[in-house]
């Protein structure tokens, strides 16, 4: 009647092995892009056209990243079938590589606005911008962290930290639009250089909104929730 | 994760775990229900709430006790000299193991679906007949065969040979011809003990399809080992599980979403991730 229990380990080390490397993956994706908003945004600053070309140009390798990525995770739900923890882990990396491939975009866009700016000084020397910078890559870090460690409590600590850091980024995009409002007003003619400053400063602050997206896949991976929009991290918490 | 510890494989879910229904009546619900044969606990205190018209997985490594617990919910343990029960069983409100129950009745009320079709050796037409025949409902008997036979899914393939062996058809006709002669007494609980396990993937389909058709009309509880199938076509999921002590409990027991998609127990996510099995 009772036949023979079989509780046993199945080792799905196999698996676990595909996942890690799925996880590898994504972390070399995000140095990838990292490095492309650093550089763009440097070159910006310096005015170097070589190097904003090269950004453009390693953008195909990040998109072709990504579509790696996206293979991958549609091979592991065919072969492996996964269920709850895994299935959320697959699910979350897929929707981080397009929210990375979207941030590859972003310093791809920059560098084409600096190769268009050419040799134009600067309006004036570029701070606020390379501080947003600065802040939406830390952003970016962190919320790769946060999907790293797959440990809740973790995830949304970290999760409301970095949406006080997206309101400090959103802040210094409305302060930069304004002092190149103001720049327009005092000398008209420098309207088109302001405009394409105001287009880099748009690039970095939509890098911060996707650095928040990825910390909300953490949050679904971690515990299974599902939310859209920076508040809902903490209200989850309680 | 290790869940190499019996201890831990040993323990019942906690009640948190467990969904429970405040707001509708179940149709059928076991409390603490615990079935022994000859005298070894097979499955303990188990206690879950079936709603009508529901579609409910029981799943768990073998040996967990998934059919014992299947076979408590229409008496069929009863056929089986050494085996006794504690606890109860409300069918509709009743407790279907009070002493002045009819267990041939509960049988015709709840009726059952095994792994493998065993159509009696009788036309397709006697094998649907025969519960009505029982039951004395022979004015309509044609009219019986052909809606069973078509609440089954399998009227069109075998309306033009009634009078062939039920065991003459495919595999998974005989299933469905079995699903129809569980019908025709119209039941409102089927049974299902993995009925799809023995058949080959279009007729696994055809019954998958047929259960979510039936659940409009009939609550369905149902064995299965492919969890693929538990999500595909059930509404809530029961896990069960038995440590080295091969006493089966019930673990976690909730909606789809949450036993495949986010378990609270972490035996079920090792379980349902293939951890375990």
């Amino acid at each position: 009647m009772n036949e023979q229990s079989s509780i046993i380990p199945t080792g799905r080390q196999e698996f676990d092995r595909e996942l890690g490397r799925l996880e590898a993956e994504l972390i070399l994706m995000s140095g990838l892009v990292e490095k492309a908003i650093f550089d763009a945004l440097n070159a910006l600053k310096n005015r170097d056209i070589d190097r904003s070309q090269k950004v453009i140009d390693e953008d195909d390798h990040i998109d072709k990243t990504e579509l790696e990525i996206e293979r991958y995770c549609i091979e592991l739900i065919r072969r492996q079938s996964p269920m709850a923890g895994d299935l959320r882990r697959i699910v979350a990396s897929l929707q981080i590589a397009g929210e990375l491939e979207r941030i590859g975009d972003y310093a791809e866009g920059i560098a084409k606005i600096s190769i268009t700016m050419g040799s134009q000084p600067p309006l004036k020397e570029l701070i606020d911008i390379p501080r947003m910078g600065d802040m939406a890559v830390s952003m970016l870090k962190r919320s790769l962290e946060a999907f790293i460690s797959r440990d809740a409590d973790f995830v949304r600590t970290l999760g409301i930290d970095l949406e006080k850091d997206d309101d400090d980024v959103d802040d210094l995009y409305v302060k930069v639009k304004s002092d190149l409002m103001e720049l327009v007003k005092s000398n008209p003619d420098n309207a088109e250089s302001a405009t394409y400053l105001m287009w880099v400063a748009h690039n970095v602050e939509r890098v911060a909104d996707r650095a928040m997206n990825i910390v909300e896949r953490a949050l679904y991976q971690a515990t299974g929730e599902l939310v859209s929009g920076t508040t809902q991290i903490e209200s989850t918490s309680e | 994760m290790t869940l190499n510890n019996t201890d831990l494989l040993s323990q019942a879910g906690s009640a948190e775990n467990i969904l429970k229904f405040d707001d509708i009546e179940p149709v059928l619900e076991s409390n603490d229900l615990s079935v022994a044969y000859n005298g070894n606990t097979a499955i303990s205190d188990v206690s879950i709430q079936i709603p009508k018209n529901s579609v409910v997985s029981l799943i768990g490594p073998s040996g967990c006790g998934k059919s014992t617990l299947l076979r408590c919910f229409n008496r069929m343990n009863d056929l089986i000299p050494s085996a006794s029960v504690e606890g109860t069983v409300s069918f509709a409100g009743q407790n279907i193991y009070a002493p002045d129950v009819d267990p041939t009745e509960i049988r015709f009320r709840i009726g059952m679906v095994f792994q493998r079709p065993n159509p009696f050796p009788k036309s397709i037409y006697e094998n649907v007949a025969f519960g009505p025949r029982i039951n004395g409902m022979t004015d309509d008997l044609d009219e019986i065969v052909e809606t069973s036979l078509r609440r089954a899914a399998v009227w069109e393939e075998v309306k033009d040979r009634l009078s062939d062996s039920g065991l003459s058809v495919s595999g998974g006709q005989q299933q469905r011809i079995c699903i129809a002669r569980a019908l025709a007494v119209n039941p409102e609980v089927v049974l299902m003990d993995e009925p799809a396990s023995a058949l080959d993937p279009i007729s696994t389909q055809a019954i998958e399809q047929l259960i979510q058709e039936l659940s409009n009309e009939v609550t369905i509880i149902i064995v299965t080992h492919n969890m693929q199938q538990a999500t595909r076509i059930s509404n809530y999921s029961a896990v069960m599980m038995a440590g080295e002590e091969r006493i089966g409990r019930m673990i976690e027991y909730g909606t789809n979403e949450q036993v495949f998609g986010n378990p609270k127990d972490e035996r079920t996510e090792a379980y349902v991730t293939g951890r375990i099995g």
